[in-house]
């Protein structure tokens, strides 16, 4: 069955919400306004005002709250209209929701999702097309992951509604439209594995999220030039799976990765040093990164586009690797 | 919305007035050895004593249930204390021992106890507020008659969390009482330096918050108060909202100098000791004789040498235990 990646996300939370009376959804617009990326389209209707909340605009004290209900015994499902307004709440996620268990010494746990869209590409400016997943990635305490697939859309939420703990599901805004064919059946996914979406053996493209496409398209114009690459979506940025990304690097010995944030202290870093620490004498090539242009997003759609990771600059990255000489 | 200062409430009896009493002298006795054993480097980190405020504390958590939920802040033992959890649980912990409340890994400004419903312990100024909205929150969509009780200072109000917070508290009517502990100073900025209306129930009261101001100094005045708010929020009528007026005797925290302040301006608090001041009620209505009195006290520091001894016993959690409890631990292998 096709499905858009939106419709995917609808469909998690109308199961969630059919299944279990704790769950709710709260936060700003997502009732009568029917979400602002329209994921909630139709559901106040369906479940109620209570159950599907809209909130003030206010991310920490939502947000806040949401954990404090989380720690009542409800299951909230928040979501925070997009990874630049959840600056306002980062004390609430960071030092109550992500510290809790620990400060407690394993007494309060925080059964919170939180669902925010991420990513640039629609000529938002600066202020609106942040890519932070690596700063929520950074803190023990949090589970990040980052759906690229409508199998992952349906099935994560599903899986981090069951963690006991605060799981940060990010959302690509320019994955809403995109369709996606559904194999699963709706069933909880694995959160925590790495997936291999193209089997490869010249060189491994490691990446989450928006570009998982970005790097599959680059897969498919490598081949045309002769270059057998491996594509490895991520999935979860905390925890890591490192073993599925060093074994494919082991195989590849070339690694290039993509990173939908700036490159100094991104994702990108974390995986080319673990891959230096686990893999480094696998290593035919210096490892590259292909990431957004260290710069706060512009507004036209040139230098928009030509800030953000492009197809090209990946095929350009691994044939440097794999072809350094041509 | 808002009331004037509740005035002298109505009399109690002898049992009553000892266990309030008790109660104050217990929170008093516990920080006072506490300075102690900071001195004596027993105690590390962090130290904020509550000294002086006691009688908001006793008032508000007597007026509860032992299912009712309670958020504090970083000056937070007297409220742990009078919340059920013992002086034990809460002295190993600031020794950082595995037998503290919270395994020694929160110390002074993070006491827990989910049996208690004690949650926390939160030492980022105005940061134990959404939570307590959340909490209410759940309670009501779970249809559950318990109350959630926030305790927070006077600086907490500059924070732009207490307003989300009241909003949504008024918004969505949640059974929460909201304790302002105005001891007139955020940290060392005095209150009328850091606030343009500094009534600060006021700002509740504009969310349309039931607000009042009541003397802090008074533990009958604070538990008459508390006991007719909690009432009214079990009755389903939304969440309260208390100033109370009160003073801190000592220092913010235990590397604080002081410059900030009077001495005369704490001398002139002092006399009105929330002890100093239920004693002396009691005393001239033939409630307390002498010899009670030094019973109830010794009743108090008896406890504290029991909690300092068992704190001194006490054993430190294994260095390979300390990356427990980042995540929940499976079932299986707790």
């Amino acid at each position: 069955m096709t499905i858009t990646y939106r419709e995917a996300l609808r469909t998690a939370i109308e199961e969630a919400l059919r299944r279990d009376d704790r769950v709710f959804l709260m936060g700003e617009d997502v009732g009568y306004y029917g979400g602002t990326f329209a994921v909630s389209k139709g559901l106040v209707e369906e479940f109620g005002e209570d159950r599907i909340r809209d909130v003030p605009l206010s991310e920490s004290g939502f947000v806040g709250a949401g954990i404090g209900a989380a720690m009542g015994g409800m299951r909230p499902i928040i979501e925070v209209m997009t990874v630049n307004f959840s600056l306002l709440a980062l004390d609430q996620i960071l030092n109550t929701a992500a510290t809790m268990l620990h400060m407690s010494g394993g007494q309060f746990n925080v059964p919170v999702v939180i669902r925010m869209a991420t990513g640039a590409g629609r000529q938002l400016g600066a202020q609106h097309s942040l890519s932070l997943e690596n700063w929520y990635a950074h803190i023990p305490g949090l589970k990040v992951v980052v759906p690229a697939t409508v199998d992952d859309a349906r099935g994560m939420l599903w899986t981090a509604l069951e963690d006991p703990d605060p799981v940060v599901l990010f959302e690509h805004a320019g994955l809403y439209n995109r369709e996606g064919e559904l194999t699963l059946d709706g069933e909880p996914v694995d959160l925590h594995r790495a997936a291999i979406r193209r089997a490869g053996t010249d060189i491994s493209l490691i990446t989450y999220g928006f570009h998982l496409f970005t790097c599959l398209d680059a897969a498919e114009e490598l081949a045309q030039r002769g270059v057998d690459a491996e594509v490895v979506e991520l999935r979860s940025l905390r925890p890591l799976d490192t073993e599925t990304f060093i074994d494919s690097v082991r195989k590849t010995g070339r690694a290039v990765v993509v990173d939908d944030g700036w490159k100094t202290g991104g994702i990108g870093a974390e995986i080319g040093m673990q891959i230096v620490e686990e893999a480094f004498f696998h290593l035919d090539a210096p490892i590259r990164r292909v990431c957004r242009a260290e710069v706060p997003m512009p507004y036209a759609a040139h230098l928009e586009q030509a800030a953000l990771p492009q197809v090209d600059d990946v095929v350009e990255a691994a044939l440097h690797l794999v072809k350094p000489h041509v | 919305m808002t009331e004037k200062p509740q005035a002298r409430v109505e009399n109690i009896d002898r049992d009553r007035g000892h266990y309030l009493l008790h109660q104050m002298l217990r929170i008093r006795r516990l920080e006072e050895r506490c300075a102690d054993l900071y001195a004596q480097t027993k105690i590390r980190g962090f130290l904020h004593l509550y000294i002086g405020e006691e009688a908001v504390a006793v008032g508000v958590i007597d007026a509860l249930r032992d299912d009712d939920a309670v958020l504090g802040t970083y000056r937070e033992h007297g409220h742990a204390l009078m919340k059920g959890m013992s002086a034990e649980s809460i002295m190993a912990e600031m020794y950082g021992n595995v037998e503290g409340c919270s395994m020694g890994r929160g110390g002074s400004m993070h006491l827990f106890s989910k049996e208690h419903r004690f949650f926390g312990g939160h030492a980022i100024v105005g940061a134990g507020l959404p939570p307590t909205v959340g909490l209410a929150l759940a309670d009501k969509m779970l249809g559950r008659d318990r109350v959630t009780v926030g305790f927070f200072g006077d600086g907490s109000v500059a924070e732009g969390e207490f307003h989300e917070s009241m909003n949504l508290a008024a918004l969505w009517q949640v059974p929460a009482l909201f304790c302002c502990e105005n001891n007139l100073y955020a940290m060392g900025t005095a209150l009328d330096r850091h606030q343009s209306q500094p009534d600060l129930h006021l700002k509740a009261a504009s969310y349309g918050i039931p607000s009042i101001q009541v003397d802090g100094m008074d533990v009958l005045a604070v538990s008459h108060a508390a006991r007719r708010a909690v009432a009214a929020i079990r009755d389903g009528s939304g969440p309260q909202f208390i100033e109370f007026l009160t003073y801190r005797f000592r220092a913010h925290s235990m590397f604080d100098p002081e410059l900030y302040r009077d001495k005369a301006e704490v001398e002139k608090w002092k006399e009105r000791d929330p002890i100093k001041n239920l004693t002396t009620y009691l005393r001239e209505r033939d409630l307390l004789t002498e010899q009670e009195y030094d019973e109830l006290d010794q009743s108090a520091r008896q406890e504290v040498e029991r909690a300092v001894e068992f704190a001194e016993k006490g054993s430190l959690e294994p260095v390979e235990d300390l990356l427990r409890f980042v995540y929940s631990e499976p079932e299986e292998d707790r």
